[in-house]
């Protein structure tokens, strides 16, 4: 993982790209992200409902991939979905995933890839 | 018809052209004017009158979607937003063709209530996601999905007659 790589997944992306939640069809909970930093965050927060929702949906690979251009995470996220996991143990797994992989990326001297 | 002030009154004649045109846009001056005992003059001169005015706003043709083999999804979009942005959001929706009305509307809050078209449940959830959450302003949106229509009508120009004991 090249530091230019790194420094694209970490960047923050404009309003239009940012990852809306909801816990269901149309049903917005108010929370977004615009970074992976604060993707990580949300996960914390967010309804768990709304975590279920978009990882059955695939809409978290696909946002990692489009607008982060993380095919590593994506994959960790499908693996995540394919588990079966749901719940408080879903946030759990998800955020442990995401926030070390984010500390991975803000140390430069990481090689994990 | 009076115009004062810019403010227009219609008269009882005025009323039960547009109950006529109501129940029947495509019927004749000539059978209105019949029905309600008046020349067709008399009805055509009042239709242009009240166009002109934007009190008849058109004329349509009412479509069943689903006698007409189209697939829709119909939705009740309530939008939150912070009170700044409310008029601002609701304009954006106006511009939108899947949006078929747009009201604002208060109770505890002020909100934005719109109904929605779209082909598909995913297409909603999509125009929902893509166009209406980032919009600035919008803080929270609750969408019900339209299951069955049991009711659905205008606003009868008779009821309002009959509130005036025309």
């Amino acid at each position: 993982m090249t530091v230019e790589n790194s420094s694209r997944i970490l960047r923050t992306v404009p309003r239009e790209k940012a990852f809306y939640f909801f816990t269901s069809i149309g049903n917005y909970t108010g929370s977004s992200a615009v970074s992976l930093k604060e993707f990580m965050e949300r996960i914390n927060a967010v309804n768990v409902k709304s975590l279920e929702f978009h990882l059955g949906r695939g809409d978290f690979e696909k946002w990692t991939v489009e607008v982060l251009e993380d095919k590593w995470l994506a994959n960790e996220v499908n693996r995540i979905m394919r588990s079966g996991l749901t719940g408080e143990s879903l946030r759990n797994q998800l955020y442990l995933t995401v926030s070390r992989h984010f500390r991975r990326l803000t140390n430069p001297g990481s090689t994990h890839f | 018809m009076k115009l004062k002030n810019k403010e227009v009154t219609l008269d009882r004649a005025d009323l039960e052209i547009l109950q006529a045109l109501q129940d029947d846009s495509r019927q004749t001056y000539t059978a209105i004017g019949k029905r309600l005992r008046i020349s067709h003059s008399t009805v055509f001169d009042r239709v242009k009158r009240m166009e002109e005015q934007n009190i008849i706003r058109g004329y349509t043709a009412l479509v069943d979607l689903e006698k007409a083999g189209v697939r829709n999804v119909l939705a009740v979009v309530t939008v939150y937003t912070d009170p700044k942005e409310t008029e601002g959001v609701a304009e954006k929706l106006a511009k939108s063709c899947k949006v078929l009305e747009v009201y604002t509307s208060l109770s505890d809050e002020l909100v934005i209530m719109a109904k929605v078209w779209a082909g598909s449940q995913e297409e909603l959830h999509e125009f929902i996601a893509s166009w209406v959450a980032p919009l600035q302003g919008v803080l929270r949106i609750r969408t019900s999905i339209i299951t069955k229509k049991l009711k659905e009508t205008y606003f009868s120009i008779e009821n309002y007659s009959k509130r005036l004991h025309l």
